[in-house]
């Protein structure tokens, strides 16, 4: 019992260190990746080709003067950074990044903790980081930061349906809503396989969830200068930033969870299997991002409910008769 | 007007009201445009100007001819030496004066590498306002090369002030023709580069296609002129209809439209970039022999070229007092216009005979493009309010001069 109690303690510690330190370093790689995409050097000054830049910008946030608007809802302004952070890095706890390990002669799961609805549990708190968003937009009393607020609640609901849906295919083949068992459960043959059209949609609106381009519409800079977060300045700001890059970095771990076989693969230890197929995701991501337009608020929302949410419909159906014809 | 309908229509449409600017990342300076949304539907879109007046007109009735020149660079930073043709054009037509052909090539091409460098501005931007940041660096790779090449020819990158009336400055400077040559062989493939990652994206058809839609007739109506007119349909290009500076000598197409939304003003831009391709490579290849000022003809009005002011006593005394005193172009008007990267640009000035202009006026294209806006923007959304003021292309120092 407390051989359990330490081992989980200090698992989340790790893990949440780990998570807020690929989170800040994150900024670096996408400045990184935009750099080479764009025939730059991206940032250089700051360390050896900028490894200490991450932690300039954290030293230059948390100086910035603290600003809260005059008009705005002081109470909730405060709360809906914090609101849009938490989740995030809680997702991760049930997340399962490594194989089981042996230490002093217990078995420990390199997973903070394995709830036997891990799935349902990612879907509530995904859907929770909403709030943040439009709880922001709204006590800001700014009209560029409403408008994103509202552009993210719809945009943020509906893609939220297609999400969970793309992810039933994935439990009905592996009959458990477990990710330690789904993990298992691909021990052979990857989901992405059987679930091609299920990673896609899961791709793409997972995207559009975490508003990164070409879904931004919340922030869309070109358009309602910074949206949402328009007011937030200083760690408040700082906050928004870590939520939105952990959720790349929890949403790429969901990814490889479900569909490219978890912690599973030759030869390497199953944590830098893990990591390497977790940064792979997030290329996927930043690379979306430095190369597509923005889509227009109203495009955005056929596309979610006119095609990535029959897609996802039919993508259960053809996955349960599969199922029954082939008597599994 | 808006100001005092504001209310009511809050009452009764229960619309609000967003200010687009003046500071704002995508107005391209320092535009505010007062927009009236029902929803994210634009009602009604009010350019309002004026944050960036800089006097200009005024200040050139201070100057001499020649630093009048000085000034127009500054209305239009990204295309200055368009600006300085149109100018010293009008000021040639007040004086008589004929350049000799040689400097009209030189003119021609520094005028067309900076259309295609205020193009490759306009594209890059354009296309970060929609989003795709890319864009902008390779578009900003190219316009380096030109500001090099022009760099090269007049010393200076933005802002070169390098007609004089009747010619330019300074001969060809040795490495002009080869930077030239060099950039005539690689751009090409640029420009599909650009176009690879934007004229066949999805979302970048979605949000342009069908987007800010203007008649000819409307267009006209507003007056508006260059890429955007084209784009429409109408086949107005001033270069054509009304040579000047030998441009008849030059084969080149005028892409149009037809729809006039976005993605044509989009597609003609991106055509006008390969034919002023086209034209640059035919000037170098066909520059005149001769002296590249009509010294000899129109000594009144024209300044030495500097061999022969530093090597013969008149050349020094015409020089020397062109310097202080300015040269003096009889009484009279004249208005010269011509095909900037914008629209139609134009100088009217006028002479009371003494060494400063009475009055210059400027009909900048960016001013009468901008006023169709409202007319454009109505019944589409916010988003598309962005893509439609970044396909006009237009710029805040010309406005507000």
């Amino acid at each position: 019992m407390i051989f359990w109690l330490i081992s989980t303690i200090i698992k989340i510690i790790v893990v949440f260190g780990i998570i807020l330190l690929a989170a800040a370093y994150l900024t670096l790689l996408e400045r990184k990746i935009a750099a080479r995409i764009q025939n730059r050097l991206g940032p250089m000054e700051a360390g050896f080709h900028g490894l200490l830049q991450p932690i300039a910008d954290g030293i230059k946030l948390f100086f910035k003067e603290d600003i809260i608007p005059a008009e705005a809802n002081k109470a909730l302004f405060i709360l809906a950074p914090i609101i849009a952070v938490i989740p995030a890095l809680v997702t991760f706890s049930v997340i399962p990044f490594g194989a089981p390990v042996k230490i002093l002669g217990h078995i420990v799961p390199l997973q903070i903790t394995d709830v036997n609805i891990g799935i349902l549990f990612i879907l509530a708190l995904t859907s929770l980081g909403v709030y943040g968003v439009v709880v922001g937009g709204w006590a800001s009393n700014s009209k560029y930061a409403l408008l994103g607020g509202l552009r993210t609640a719809a945009q943020m609901i509906s893609y939220e349906i297609s999400l969970a849906l793309s992810i039933i295919g994935v439990i009905m083949i592996a009959g458990s809503l477990s990710l330690a068992n789904i993990v298992s459960a691909q021990s052979h043959i990857w989901f992405i396989v059987f679930q091609p059209a299920g990673f896609l949609i899961y791709l793409i609106a997972s995207t559009a969830e975490m508003n990164r381009v070409p879904f931004d519409l919340g922030e869309a800079e070109g358009e309602l200068v910074a949206g949402f977060h328009t007011e937030y300045s200083s760690m408040k700001f700082a906050f928004y930033f870590i939520g939105e890059y952990a959720q790349i970095v929890v949403n790429s771990a969901i990814i490889t969870t479900l569909f490219l076989g978890g912690w599973q693969g030759p030869f390497l230890p199953s944590v830098i299997w893990f990591i390497i197929k977790v940064f792979a995701v997030i290329l996927v991501y930043l690379w979306f991002r430095w190369t597509y337009p923005r889509l227009r608020y109203d495009e955005l929302m056929h596309f979610g409910w006119k095609f990535l949410l029959p897609l996802a419909l039919a993508n259960i159906i053809v996955t349960g008769f599969v199922m029954i014809l082939l008597g599994k | 007007m808006l100001m005092f309908e504001y209310k009511d229509y809050l009452i009764e449409l229960d619309n609000f009201a967003i200010n687009i600017g003046p500071q704002h990342p995508s107005t391209h300076g320092v535009l505010r445009v007062l927009v009236k949304l029902d929803g994210e539907t634009v009602v009604e879109a009010e350019p309002v100007i004026g944050y960036l007046h800089t006097s200009m007109e005024k200040y050139a009735e201070y100057r001499t001819y020649h630093q009048a020149e000085t000034i127009t660079d500054r209305m239009d930073y990204v295309s200055a030496a368009s600006n300085n043709l149109g100018y010293i054009l009008a000021v040639e037509k007040l004086c008589g004066v004929k350049p000799p052909k040689r400097a009209e090539y030189i003119r021609v091409i520094l005028t067309e590498l900076t259309r295609i460098s205020s193009h490759l501005v306009w594209l890059g931007t354009h296309a970060v306002d929609l989003g795709a940041l890319t864009e902008f660096l390779y578009c900003f790779r190219e316009r380096e090369l030109i500001l090099d090449i022009i760099e090269t020819m007049t010393g200076a990158r933005m802002t070169p002030s390098f007609f004089r009336v009747g010619g330019i400055a300074m001969d060809i400077h040795k490495n002009f023709t080869g930077k030239t040559r060099d950039f005539i062989k690689i751009f090409p493939d640029k420009i599909s580069e650009y176009e690879a990652l934007l004229t066949k994206n999805k979302i970048w058809l979605a949000r342009t296609k069908n987007v800010g839609k203007i008649s000819v007739e409307d267009a006209v109506s507003f007056g508006v002129t260059g890429p955007s007119l084209r784009a429409s349909g109408l086949r107005y290009d001033v270069r054509k209809i009304n040579p000047y500076s030998s441009y008849e000598d030059f084969d080149f197409d005028i892409p149009t439209g037809d729809a006039g939304d976005v993605f044509d003003r989009y597609a003609v831009r991106i055509e006008e970039m390969r034919q002023s391709l086209r034209i640059v490579n035919q000037a170098v290849e066909n520059i005149p022999e001769g002296e590249y000022l009509s010294y000899d003809e129109y000594p009144q009005y024209v300044i030495p070229p500097k061999h022969r002011a530093l090597t013969t006593m008149e050349g020094m005394i015409f020089l020397f007092k062109y310097g202080m005193e300015g040269i003096k172009p009889p009484k009279g008007e004249a208005y010269q216009s011509i095909e900037g990267p914008r629209g139609e640009l134009g100088y009217y000035i006028v002479s009371d005979g003494s060494g400063f202009p009475y009055r210059m006026r400027v009909r900048p294209p960016s001013f009468c493009n901008i006023s169709a806006l409202c007319k454009m923007a109505k019944g589409y959304l916010l988003a598309d309010l962005i893509a439609i003021i970044g396909s006009l292309d237009i710029l805040l120092g010309e406005i507000d001069r």
